[in-house]
């Protein structure tokens, strides 16, 4: 049996969860008896592409052409689905990323079958793979199994651990699939990044500011806490609804479930549709006036205070701890 | 242009989750519906682009009769047309998307509108498994779109970034927050909506995929512990973070 890790990269760069997809896929070959092939699409990527094998796969497929630099969701999942078939794959894992939950579903439909998304956990009970899925933007969490012959599962970020590289290089094996025009009906054609801004759903350390700051010109402040923990700056919904910031940053049910190892919450109470959004991160600190804010009862760590005080306090400590 | 849009019906965000009795599903009892989210920037995208191009927006919904409030809302921002194909049992986004890619193709629909993701299941697959079963290109998480004769330019969004899709018509585009300001339904758009048909048809069957085992609420929290009431905290707070958690 074998299980296909697609390894997402950017750029030539690996994601961080690409390294998570092919060690999710080692871990549950373990039990299924299976061997683990990595997968990676673009365009001069064969030089990376060996090092996967530190992460547990046994071989890597490389797919590369000028037109597969950018990311097109019509030529990607035909490739996906393509070496799929070849290989005769009975389980694929994807990462749950901007890419792969664009890609799954239709890599899904051309392999007829099941594709469960954004799973936090695969469990394998004689030899049918469990996975538990956040619903309700967390609030509750759901097992499921897939029950076609082939099956899907997209992995969210920052939840499986990838360790560290055993430094195995894996044999590389460049393939070539056929690609009509047709193929990139859809096709990206320019990517806008954000200046140095790194995104919540990335991100290991996430700062989060609320209504409770006033006014968006109080953000500055989060923002150089966040600077100070290299993390992400995120907002509730009020704040983002008040056009103080984009919705990109909107941690919640409508905007990012986010699971980093930690999230400091400022001046958010705590609404049940924001709690949804970010309990599953590892450590929460929470920073209000009202002590009786929803926020505390999820907290780890709680500071009952004016944001205005602690918050550049904090900053200065952090940058004290960092500078030693 | 002939436009169709999709539409879910959800409990909306303020729903605690309970489970019911089957062990798989929410406790309804007491819980308030709404037009998914993501689904009204869809509507009100769907609506723009009839501004522009002429034509009719036949928004779509399936489930059972309850659905019908939320296709109400959607004829009541401006959609011409609503039907509701009907079915009451548990499906899986494949089953649903199949049997909405076979109206949509009954339909003849040139572009297709529908929410990222329905904010109960949180599955976003609808979208790209209607696009890949009517073969037609699908663009995600779509935050600016113009649509020019036959043509699609589209900004999604990615991990610190966007995307710009060039993608030709016909396509399904899946809407995500920031496309646009949803409207509110005008009076006369709540009076004109009551006279508005909705079209009744039996979904058209489809296997699940995906089976649901059971649904659990997450392990709970234990509150934490409040380190102090003032900026003189913050030492405290940075030195457990540091030495206990472990994560700076």
């Amino acid at each position: 049996m074998k299980i296909l890790a697609f390894a997402e990269q950017r750029n030539g760069q690996f994601k961080k969860v690409a390294f998570e997809v092919v060690k999710a896929a080692q871990t549950i070959s373990e039990q299924l008896n299976a061997e683990v092939i990595a997968l990676v699409v673009g365009n001069n990527i064969s030089s990376i592409a060996g090092q996967l094998g530190g992460y547990g796969a046994a071989k890597v497929i490389c797919v590369e052409e000028p037109r597969l630099e950018l990311y097109s969701t019509t030529a990607y999942a035909k490739v996906i689905a393509e070496i799929a078939k070849a290989e005769s794959a009975e389980v694929l894992l994807l990462p749950a990323s901007a890419m792969g939950k664009d890609v799954a579903p239709r890599v899904a439909v051309k392999l007829n079958a099941g594709l469960a998304v954004d799973c936090t956990a695969l469990s394998v009970n004689n030899g049918t793979i469990t996975a538990t899925r956040p619903v309700y933007a967390g609030k509750g969490l759901v097992d499921v199994v897939v029950k076609t012959p082939v099956k899907l599962f997209s992995l969210r970020p920052n939840v499986f651990t990838a360790g560290n590289s055993n430094g195995t290089p894996a044999p590389v094996d460049i393939r070539k699939v056929e690609l009509s025009d047709t193929d990139f009906s859809a096709a990206v054609k320019e990517v806008k990044q954000s200046s140095g801004k790194k995104d919540v759903a990335e991100a290991d350390i996430i700062v989060s500011g609320g209504r409770g700051l006033k006014g968006p010109e109080n953000f500055k402040m989060i923002e150089e806490l966040a600077a100070s923990l290299g993390a992400a700056v995120g907002a509730s919904r009020a704040v983002v609804d008040a056009g103080w910031r984009p919705h990109d940053e909107q941690v919640g049910q409508t905007g990012k479930t986010v699971s980093p190892s930690l999230y400091i919450a400022v001046a958010i109470s705590g609404a049940v549709q924001h709690l949804a959004g970010m309990s599953s991160s590892k450590y929460i600190v929470a920073i209000n006036k009202d002590k009786e804010a929803p926020i505390f009862s999820v907290a780890d760590y709680g500071i009952v205070g004016d944001a205005f005080e602690v918050v550049p306090a904090i900053t200065a400590e952090v940058k004290k701890l960092l500078s030693k | 242009m002939k436009i169709l849009v999709f539409v879910n019906h959800v409990p909306d965000t303020e729903t605690k989750v309970k489970v019911g009795a089957d062990g798989k599903s929410i406790d309804t009892a007491g819980v308030n519906y709404m037009l998914n989210p993501y689904d009204e920037f869809a509507v009100e995208e769907a609506l723009r682009t009839k501004q522009a191009f002429g034509g009719e927006v036949v928004v779509v919904s399936l489930g059972g009769d309850a659905n019908k409030e939320t296709l109400r809302k959607s004829l009541a921002m401006g959609c011409d047309k609503a039907v509701l194909l009907k079915d009451q049992s548990v499906r899986d986004s494949f089953a649903v998307a199949s049997s909405l890619a076979a109206y949509a193709k009954e339909y003849g629909a040139e572009i297709i509108f529908c929410g990222k993701q329905s904010i109960d299941y949180d599955d976003a697959q609808v979208g790209g498994i209607v696009a890949e079963l009517l073969g037609w290109p699908s663009i995600s998480v779509v935050v600016k779109l113009e649509v020019t004769d036959g043509n699609i330019i589209a900004e999604r969004e990615i991990e610190g970034g966007h995307e710009i899709v060039h993608a030709k018509l016909p396509a399904v585009v899946i809407a995500q927050k920031g496309l646009n300001e949803p409207r509110y339904p005008s009076l006369k758009g709540i009076m004109d909506a009551k006279r508005k048909p909705i079209e009744e048809k039996s979904a058209s069957p489809a296997d699940n995929r995906v089976e649901v085992l059971a649904l659990r609420q997450p392990p709970a929290k234990a509150a934490g512990k409040i380190v102090g009431t003032d900026a003189s905290a913050a030492a405290e707070l940075v030195r457990l973070l540091h030495e206990e958690a472990k994560v700076i």
